[in-house]
């Protein structure tokens, strides 16, 4: 079985996705909630990403 | 100040009536939910829980097996343990096939660990909804 190098972006990223995916599905009650829940916790998994990047990037001088 | 009234907890479904689609969503991300005859929702999460899977898979995440010791390594592994299993069939067939990636260090290591185990989080959170679906809370 072939390993597979991703970057931490790219792996942060695929996470985000899929993840993404499961809670619009799961939690809300019709097909446009689910999509606009979906599409809300993407977008909040892509800011945490790049906050929290961007702070460890001035943390750390 | 009145105090809030609490709204009346629902009756808990029978369990003939969730068992399958909760037994089957454990064995197979979305299962439930095509027995239930939710095909598109079905099939998107059978394809999330199952690339996040092969994805830890391929980064070469460990499996975490259960440990005694102290309590934060109890929580850790048991906790790993339990997300693991939770992925079902996926979890069975690759222990069954052999996959036994040692804990190493290295990021991608790390990851692969991490999608493993949030495939079986992910997959409890189906099969909740598998289970709300079938007992009529959810459509």
């Amino acid at each position: 079985m072939p390993k597979m190098n991703l970057s931490h972006f790219e792996a942060s990223f695929l996470f985000a996705v899929f993840s993404s995916v499961v809670l619009g599905v799961v939690s809300k009650r019709t097909d446009k909630e689910r999509l606009n829940y979906g599409l809300y916790v993407f977008g909040c998994f892509l800011a945490a990403l790049f906050g929290i990047g961007w702070l460890m990037y001035f943390g750390h001088g | 100040m009145a105090a809030k009234e609490k709204p009346p907890k629902e009756p808990m479904p029978p369990i003939n009536v969730w068992l399958a689609p909760v037994a089957l969503g454990w064995l197979v991300p979305g299962g439930g939910h095509f027995l239930l005859k939710r095909t598109g929702r079905a099939a998107l999460l059978c394809a999330s829980v199952t690339c996040m899977f092969v994805l830890g898979l391929l980064m070469r995440g460990a499996m975490f097996k259960p440990q005694s010791g102290d309590i934060l390594t109890v929580l850790i592994n048991w906790g790993g343990f339990i997300g693991d299993i939770a992925s079902g069939l996926l979890y069975l067939l690759t222990t069954w096939l052999g996959y036994s990636q040692p804990d190493m260090p290295g990021a991608v290591h790390d990851y692969g660990s991490k999608f493993l185990v949030t495939a079986g989080l992910l997959n409890i959170l189906v099969m909740v909804d598998a289970y709300e679906i079938a007992g009529g809370r959810k459509s």
